[in-house]
């Protein structure tokens, strides 16, 4: 039972992280390999609302959330959008060099110490009891919660909301979508900051959780098989490809070796490449696009 | 390469023999001699600091030779360099621990480590291109660098392999001058075997491989073939710079081979200037400085002592900076800036080539 709760909780983490991944993918085409970082960023912006939103917890994620969507529309709009017609992967070399720079950035700011900005807030994190004995934290059990509120808003969104079809539209054809007089850099800039929002909502959480250190982007490296394994541009592959890894993951630390657990989501990764590149619910053609 | 060079002048070889010649006019072998010369000469002047500067800017030349030959000529782009270089450092710390194996064992062996990683590594590309294979070699990266943790936790190594200095012809390699000089053959040795594979029929199936595939196909190179071929060498290439790397340091541990690493080598081929073997060595030299050049620059700063413990941090964010400012203002490298200057030097004082078709 407690190995369940722990695949579901993990699982919960990669998905929300591995929707940011699919998100930018999905509409531009680009692999942000810095959704790590800008996902810790995330939650070192928690840290810093929370000494001056001390009173109320609420109000301090609530715009620690507001800044992290800005954070993202600037890295498009300063960065991003200048690698525009440049080859495909100049752009992912920009986000690994992006990465770098908010690790240093980050080191120099909030220094490498760990920190617990739920101390900072005022929150405590009591297990729960779940009926079977199994032993859930609070934060871990408001983690699982926001992975199915921010699946269950982004296929609200993408299915029915306007802006959510518009990115549909330039996912399948910039060209078209443009023609249509859908604003291409909008939609890529939305894409960035929905991305970074989804990505420091669960930097947010774990790091209220178990603390923040700077192994916090080694998580999100290991949630990309995740977005991978179920196809980098499906949401619905997002979260097959989590319970698959955080699955695989949680079974071989339990049974076979604990020091498995930083290359099993990698090797799930490398079979599934030589299986089906494309992934569970991916597009075939998608790989002679890249 | 050497056709790339800006001549004043028209075409005047007239023989194979002057077809085949590395360096072909008067100035290039005078430059070379004096380059040579150079070289030879700096350990008799500098200070240990400085020799250990330039070792580990030949260590990363290798390394940045062998990426440059996979990426910037064939065109595979591999995210996973600093697993290959793991590979090789790992064959020396297991071989000489296990079997008290010599340097001229354990060196041969890491090179065919590294070219049968090479075939693991290029598989993917059979199969994959463009982003999904960076990101298969990143994945393979994580794995070489778990079996070598593994390999360290089980012996209770846990800290590291001590590595004894090697020898060779009963001679012990030890003291900044003898290995600045052993890794200089080595490094001389990488760009050399590089020049000839990639002025030869395997340099120009790569390069067709590079700018289409289907067409390369289609002019009758074996695709697959050439380019597991580009993967075994480089990775061979990777490995021997690895195994120099663990003999030099006399240590061997996982944590010096971390996905920064990777990052940093291709850091050197986008910064060198991709496609140019000249830009690989640019590259590694630069990224080796780098971090003295911002320490330096940092302790002439007014009150340098309150910003030490950060200088990790700031290493890093330069790093970045340097990084994103190169993709997007100089593509064409470091080499880019240097073919500039020489242009500027040929044309002068015409500020233009004449247009392609008018030179003839």
């Amino acid at each position: 039972m407690q190995l369940l709760v722990n695949i579901v909780v993990l699982a919960a983490i990669y998905a929300l992280i591995a929707c940011g991944y699919v998100l930018i993918y999905r509409v531009s085409r680009v692999l942000n390999l810095a959704h790590g970082e800008l996902m810790m960023l995330g939650a070192y912006l928690l840290l810093a609302t929370a000494s001056s939103f001390a009173a109320s917890p609420l109000l301090a994620v609530a715009a620690a959330v507001g800044l992290s969507l800005l954070v993202g529309i600037l890295v498009y709009v300063v960065l991003i959008r200048r690698m525009t017609g440049e080859a495909v992967l100049a752009a992912v070399l920009t986000t690994v060099a992006l990465g770098i720079l908010l690790r240093g950035v980050m080191v120099l700011v909030w220094s490498a110490q760990q920190q617990y900005p739920g101390q900072a807030l005022g929150i405590d994190n009591p297990a729960l009891v779940l009926p079977g004995g199994a032993r859930i934290s609070v934060m871990a059990a408001m983690l699982v919660g926001a992975t199915a509120l921010t699946y269950g808003g982004l296929f609200w969104f993408l299915r029915f909301g306007r802006w959510g079809v518009r990115m549909r539209a330039v996912g399948q054809n910039p060209l078209l979508a443009a023609q249509r007089g859908i604003n291409l850099h909008a939609i890529y800039a939305l894409a960035w900051g929905l991305s970074t929002l989804t990505g420091s909502i669960a930097g947010m959480l774990i790091a209220l959780d178990s603390g923040l250190t700077s192994s916090m982007p080694i998580v999100a490296l290991k949630a990309f098989p995740a977005a991978l394994v179920g196809g980098l541009d499906s949401l619905v592959g997002s979260l097959a490809g989590s319970f698959i890894i955080a699955a695989t993951e949680v079974l071989s630390i339990q049974y076979i070796d604990p020091l498995l657990s930083d290359v099993v989501p990698f090797l799930v990764l490398i079979a599934m490449l030589m299986l089906r590149p494309w992934g569970l619910f991916g597009t075939r053609e998608e790989l002679d696009r890249v | 390469m050497s056709s790339r060079l800006p001549r004043a002048s028209g075409y005047f070889r007239t023989s194979y023999a002057q077809d085949f010649a590395l360096l072909q006019s008067r100035l290039e072998r005078l430059s070379f001699l004096i380059f040579t010369l150079a070289l030879a000469a700096f350990p008799l002047i500098a200070s240990a600091f400085y020799l250990d500067l330039a070792c580990q800017i030949f260590l990363a030349a290798i390394g940045a030779l062998s990426l440059m030959l996979l990426t910037g000529f064939a065109g595979q782009i591999s995210l996973g360099h600093a697993g290959l270089l793991a590979a090789g450092a790992f064959t020396v710390g297991i071989l000489s621990k296990e079997w008290n194996a010599p340097f001229w064992v354990t060196v041969p062996v890491a090179a065919l480590i590294g070219a049968s990683l090479g075939i693991v590594f290029g598989l993917p590309s059979l199969r994959l291109r463009g982003l999904y294979l960076a990101v298969s070699t990143l994945a393979l990266h994580f794995v070489v660098v778990y079996l070598g943790g593994e390999y360290e936790t089980r012996r209770g190594y846990s800290t590291g392999i001590v590595i004894d200095p090697p020898q060779i012809a009963g001679v012990t390699i030890g003291g900044g001058r003898v290995w600045y000089y052993v890794l200089l053959t080595f490094a001389a040795a990488a760009l050399l075997v590089c020049l000839n594979l990639l002025r030869s029929r395997s340099g120009r199936a790569w390069r067709a491989l590079r700018a289409r595939e289907t067409v390369a196909e289609a002019l009758g190179i074996h695709i697959a073939a050439y380019k597991l071929l580009a993967f075994v060498i480089s990775s061979a290439m990777a490995s021997v710079a690895g195994a120099l790397f663990a003999y030099y340091r006399g240590f061997v541990s996982v944590e010096a081979f971390s996905l920064f690493l990777s990052i940093q080598y291709v850091a050197m081929i986008i910064v060198g200037g991709m496609g140019s073997l000249l830009g690989a060595i640019f590259g590694a030299v630069f990224v080796t400085l780098f971090p003295y050049l911002i320490e330096a620059a940092l302790l002439r700063l007014p009150n340098a002592q309150a910003y030490a413990g950060d200088l990790f941090a700031v290493n890093y964010t330069a790093f970045g900076v340097v990084m994103i400012a190169f993709l997007l203002f100089e593509p064409a490298g470091l080499v880019g800036i240097w073919r500039h200057v020489q242009t500027y030097f040929l044309l002068w004082p015409f500020k233009y080539r004449p247009a392609e078709g008018a030179r003839r």
